[in-house]
């Protein structure tokens, strides 16, 4: 599902956020990746979702060499694969329903289907009641769950979360986790970064953890 | 195919959302469209009203031939039976002098004056209307020369001079017209190209988390097309209402002024036909000019990530 071979991200200033990194998850997995701050879990999904191209190395999704897709494909490519952003990126001048809304909406999906659809997204992330607010009347927390919502609703076979809970309170967050989860059981793959250490210990998946933009020893750990 | 529909409905009127929205910055815009559209189509109006006089009088080009003042009839009506066996010419009529003071008499109500005056002063005239084949400007002038050499006459006018001026100046206004029209077209493309241009930058927020979830070229570009296709739209529908108040303004006078010269010219009102083309040009450049701005700026554009 998601292969990275020797991958090094050199960005414009000169700083090298990621260097050799490889590694593999397979369809149907959910992984945490893990690191601290600075040390390249956004910069790794930014290159699953085709938001930048590495310098070094080979990057595989969803069956293909991403430096290989046409320009063209790319827009498929994203309809395929739901990001959940760490800076949330909502439409301000939107509602919650025209936010979640939106990709259904770019990939045409019947109008009768939308409104069924968005409002289940808003239901499992417990934002059924605020479907008509502005994304600036809600808290951060709560932004942050229309993201997750907005991510979801095209039921993506990827599923991609950069630090989804950085904003909610620790019983959010084991219930939007367990969201994750049942998505993973209906077959889709998922990758959650996040630096909450506790979070991830709790859910017994396997973490590919970041240290300065290499692999921890070892690579990966359980 | 009802999908599609529903999707170019809906991106329709959300640029008609838009636009009302901001009712001040698109009724300038929608006004300057306006007026880059009325003034070469008013123009034109005004070209295609005198050109339908002009063909009118084309086919009515008479010759004067004008006789020395001691010529006596009886010679005129020898030469004007001369002229009726001629084929170029189709009808031969003569004005004799005493008709041409009578005439004068009645219509100027200057009867005392002339009469006052005791010899007549006018000549003897023929009016002749070469046929519709001798028409041509060629021929006219071969005939005007040779009526000339005739030793009675004084002088041979062509009355029908000025349509043919007439012509050659509408032939130049028209140039002038399409000139004028394909300058203020290109006004018309680079206004909406660059509203749509400023737009695309207030709106990048949105366009780059349209591209992040996979938002095709198409759909990014469409209701900036709409935009576009809706500032010429409205701008033709203005340039209409101000060219028919127009053609109402200026219909009384000019026709007042036509009469003065004995002419049945009036100003063409816009009809559907003229606001159907008025319509398609106004939309065709609105449209040019948002594609050729969404296609610059969107192929500029690539969606950042931020965090
Ligand atoms: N666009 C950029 N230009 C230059 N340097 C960048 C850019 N984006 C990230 N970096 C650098 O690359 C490194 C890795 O950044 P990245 O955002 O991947 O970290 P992260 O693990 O997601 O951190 P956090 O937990 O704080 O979100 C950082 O040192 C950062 O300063
Ligand atoms: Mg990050």
């Amino acid at each position: 599902m998601i292969r990275f071979d020797r991958v090094s991200k050199r960005y414009a200033s000169g700083r090298e956020a990621l260097s050799g990194v490889s590694f593999e998850i397979a369809a149907g997995e959910m992984v945490f990746l893990t690191g601290r701050s600075g040390a390249g879990k956004s910069s790794v999904l930014r290159l699953i979702a085709l938001l930048q191209h590495p310098s070094r190395g080979q990057v595989q999704v969803l069956g293909k060499d991403l430096s290989k897709l046409p320009q063209s494909h790319i827009p498929a490519f994203r309809r395929q694969l739901g990001m959940v952003f760490q800076d949330h990126r909502l439409l301000i001048d939107r509602s919650v329903f025209d936010n979640v809304a939106l990709p259904l909406v770019v990939a045409h999906t019947p109008l009768a289907d939308l409104d069924k659809r968005v409002r289940a997204a808003l239901d499992q992330v417990g934002l059924l009641d605020r479907i008509q607010a502005r994304p600036l009347e809600l808290s951060v927390g709560e932004q942050q769950r229309v993201g997750i919502a907005r991510a979801i609703v095209g039921r993506p076979p990827l599923l991609v979360a950069d630090e989804p809970t950085g904003n909610l309170d620790p019983q959010l967050s084991r219930e939007i986790m367990a969201l994750f989860g049942r998505l993973r059981d209906a077959g889709a793959t998922v990758v959650v970064a996040s630096h909450d250490m506790a979070l991830v210990r709790e859910s017994g998946l396997r973490q590919i953890q970041l240290v300065d933009g290499r692999l921890a020893d070892g690579g990966v750990a359980p | 195919m009802s999908g599609w529909l529903a999707r170019h409905l809906q991106a329709l009127l959300f640029a008609l959302g838009r636009l009302v929205r901001a009712p001040w910055a698109t009724g300038f815009t929608v006004a300057v469209i306006a007026i880059a559209l009325t003034l070469p189509a008013g123009f034109a109006l005004l070209v295609e009203s005198a050109s339908r006089v002009s063909d009118q009088a084309a086919t009515a080009i008479d010759l004067s031939v004008y006789f020395k003042l001691e010529t006596p009839l009886p010679e005129v009506q020898q030469r004007a039976a001369q002229l009726r066996t001629r084929p170029e010419v189709s009808t031969v009529q003569v004005i004799t002098a005493e008709q041409a003071l009578r005439q004068l008499q009645q219509d100027s109500g200057l009867a005392a004056a002339l009469a006052a005056l005791g010899d007549n002063p006018l000549p003897q005239v023929i009016s002749l209307r070469p046929s519709a084949s001798a028409s041509g400007p060629a021929a006219i002038d071969a005939l005007r020369r040779e009526l000339a050499a005739w030793p009675q006459v004084e002088v041979v006018q062509v009355d029908g001079d000025w349509t043919r001026r007439l012509t050659a100046i509408l032939a130049l206004l028209r140039r002038l017209a399409l000139t004028v029209g394909g300058l203020l077209a290109l006004g018309v493309v680079a206004v909406v190209g660059n509203i749509i241009r400023l737009e695309i930058h207030s709106r990048r927020a949105e366009i780059d988390i349209t591209q992040l979830v996979g938002g095709s070229p198409a759909f990014i570009r469409r209701p900036f097309l709409y935009t576009g296709a809706l500032y010429g739209g409205l701008g033709a529908v203005l340039a209409m209402l101000l060219l028919t108040f127009g053609s109402l303004l200026l219909a009384t006078p000019v026709s007042q002024l036509a009469v003065s010269y004995g002419s049945h010219f009036a100003l063409a009102a816009p009809g559907w036909r003229e606001f159907a083309a008025l319509l398609a040009a106004g939309v065709l450049l609105g449209l040019t000019g948002a594609w050729i701005a969404a296609s610059r700026q969107l192929a500029a554009l690539h969606p950042r990530f931020e965090s």
